[in-house]
């Protein structure tokens, strides 16, 4: 529905190192509004500190981050709180309050940015819950009683909770089965459709990139050698792009879509 | 993005309720709604219900539920009937929030206050301190079972993390220890030189620091502070490791966790606790002594001699068989508390915080019967 045009998010010149380890070096990628952008690359070529330098939790070595053409670091802190409660952000291991249920980490969101009267409260942490595809059983259950999967629900569903117009999500389906995996990304790409988000997906899913991303970022040799759709990156001759794509497992997911 | 403020008017049309929400319906904008809706769908029923779209300007998925909450229980299920208007996302909104959520009722938790409930919690709390008690039995005899069937084959021992925690929990004490010990000392004497002072009696200062800091003060300042700095540091290791499984993975791996993070904590305590008890009655007596001689003027000489003289060499090794005994105690309660975590932070809380106040507790009762135990014995 939404334009796929104006960038929303554009990474500039990026450059991150721990120490003297340089993981990214003049990095740029642009997310535009209102598409779902996966990002891929090898184990250590630091996905998860991109994701994590984009909402802030890293300051960037070098480079800077935008907003709508706003540069994060240079933010009022007033400004950027009201930039992150429009940010929904999926850790890789849930990151769920382990001292509350599911149903109170959901509403922690709303208690702390709206004045949303309770009993609504719940009924909506308990909506974001089963929208997640999570069962009644869920919401009054802590994290610890939740196996893998289901914590991962459980952390979209808090990353749902005020209806971001952002949502970052680092590998929301690895360790859910493959049928809890489709569904995961039919939510959201019914979510994206619904609600016009602009969704970012750091993720070694295969499937998830043929059936729900419009491009495709390929993060090797500290930067992104590669931002586009799908069909155009299967053409791309990088070696790294070729062999990811297309390996065994490249192969099949391209087929499982074609077909 | 500014939000529009969001409205909502109700219409009456041919037997039907209209509602005509306007503006932007979502999380920020909708509190003030919620009891108009919950009204209605309390009041009205649901197949009268109509939601008129046209008006809305965004909505999410917090305003879509809110929506369709008056007409989610209509007997013919959601239809044309109840929409008006159009709007490019509401419909397929309030749909996707129909099909998936609205069909859990909220729990309601038990959460009442009387004489009963609270009659019921202190039984409970009982019946849990006796279960802990009874745990931690068990798992004292299950770590000197340990104990003795690596002591079998003494080259299991791991050497390693036994000087690990000798340094840590041991060497690393040793000044707070010896400092506390050391005021301690002086207090004690300062306590008795006003007193004695009064029957003119004041050179017994000498004794009453010695049998003081030798007997109780020197064991029990190391054994609280034991408890307190490595106590919490052993549970709070053993317990982290439990939430990220590497307990698990341990037993997976035939590592016995008793024989590679109990038996090394304990065997290290046992051995520095009568070192540091040592330290501190050093400590403790040099600063009885520093007092005597600036107070009383009782020269270092005369101190030394009369302690040798005057003080039983009994309390010596009353405070000294004490020593392994409490190392051993705040050892197992600390690792026992750790292996006992459970997968969320609040537990480790818990459990950090049992394990200090439990072995504190353990180290003055156990105190006070060796109290008894060496009356009767006349030592």
């Amino acid at each position: 529905m939404s334009a796929v045009s104006a960038p929303l998010i554009e990474v500039r010149g990026l450059k991150t190192a721990f120490g003297t380890h340089v993981v990214h070096d003049g990095l740029n990628l642009e997310v535009r509004r209102g598409e779902i952008i996966g990002l891929v690359g090898g184990s250590g070529t630091g996905k998860s500190v991109l994701m994590n330098t984009m909402i802030g939790l890293k300051r960037p070595d070098a480079g800077e981050i935008f907003y709508n053409g706003r540069a994060l670091g240079k933010m009022a802190d007033s400004e950027r709180a009201r930039l992150e409660s429009h940010w929904g952000v999926l850790f890789q291991g849930g990151a769920l309050f382990s001292a509350l249920t599911v149903r109170e980490n959901v509403m922690a969101p709303m208690r702390e940015h709206t004045d949303l009267p309770r009993s609504l409260m719940t009924e909506l942490a308990d909506m974001k819950i089963a929208l997640t595809g999570l069962g009644p059983e869920a919401p009054s259950k802590f994290p610890s009683e939740l196996s893998g999967g289901m914590r991962k629900r459980a952390g979209l569903a808090r990353a749902l909770a005020l209806d971001p117009d952002v949502l970052f999500l680092d590998e929301p389906t690895a360790g859910l089965d493959p049928i809890g995996a489709a569904a995961f990304d039919s939510l959201i790409r019914e979510l994206r459709d619904a609600l016009g988000l602009t969704v970012f997906i750091v993720t070694h899913d295969l499937d998830t990139l043929f059936a729900i991303c419009d491009r495709v970022a390929v993060l090797a040799e500290k930067r992104c050698v590669a931002v586009a759709p799908i069909d155009e990156l299967l053409q791309n001759d990088h070696p790294w792009i070729r062999e990811y794509f297309g390996g065994p497992r490249g192969r099949a997911a391209h087929q499982a879509r074609e077909g | 993005m500014s939000d529009v403020a969001a409205g909502l008017t109700i219409e009456e049309e041919g037997g039907r309720v209209i509602l005509v929400p306007t503006g932007d319906w979502i999380v920020d904008t909708i509190a003030r709604f919620a009891s108009e809706i919950a009204r209605i769908d309390h009041d009205i029923d649901p197949g009268r219900v109509s939601i008129d779209l046209s008006g809305i300007e965004r909505i999410d998925t917090a305003g879509a539920y809110l929506l369709a909450r008056p007409i989610h229980r209509a007997r013919d299920g959601v239809t044309e009937q109840h929409f008006r208007g159009d709007h490019a996302t509401a419909r397929r909104l309030i749909q996707l929030v129909l099909e998936k959520a609205i069909n859990s009722e909220p729990e309601v938790e038990d959460r009442r206050f009387g004489f009963i409930q609270a009659a019921g919690r202190i039984g409970a709390g009982l019946e849990a301190a006796w279960k802990e008690m009874i745990a931690t039995f068990a798992f004292f005899g299950h770590a000197i079972t340990s104990f003795a069937s690596t002591s079998a084959r003494p080259w299991r021992f791991r050497m390693t993390p036994i000087f690990a925690v000798m340094e840590v929990a041991g060497v690393n004490a040793l000044p707070i220890i010896a400092v506390l010990s050391f005021f301690i000392g002086a207090v004690v004497a300062y306590m008795g030189a006003n007193l004695l002072e009064t029957f003119g009696a004041s050179v017994f200062t000498v004794e009453l620091v010695g049998i003081a800091v030798l007997r109780e003060f020197g064991v029990l300042i190391t054994a609280i502070m034991l408890a307190g700095r490595s106590d919490s540091a052993f549970t709070a290791a053993i317990g982290s490791m439990k939430m990220q499984q590497e307990i698990d993975a341990m037993r997976v791996l035939g590592i016995d966790p008793y024989e590679a993070l109990v038996i090394p904590r304990i065997v290290a305590c046992v051995i520095m606790a009568p070192l540091l008890t040592f330290a501190a009655m050093i400590a403790g007596i040099v600063g009885g002594l520093l007092v005597c001689w600036s107070a009383l003027d009782i020269s270092p000489q005369f101190f030394v001699t009369r302690i040798h003289d005057s003080v039983p060499i009994q309390n010596f090794w009353v405070g000294m068989s004490k020593a392994p005994v409490f190392g051993a105690i705040i050892a197992i309660i600390g690792c026992k508390q750790g292996l006992d975590v459970g997968g969320d932070v609040e537990s480790l809380g818990r459990h950090v915080t049992a394990s200090v106040v439990q072995s504190i507790f353990m180290v003055i009762i156990v105190d006070a019967l060796f109290a008894m135990m060496y009356l009767e014995l006349g030592i």
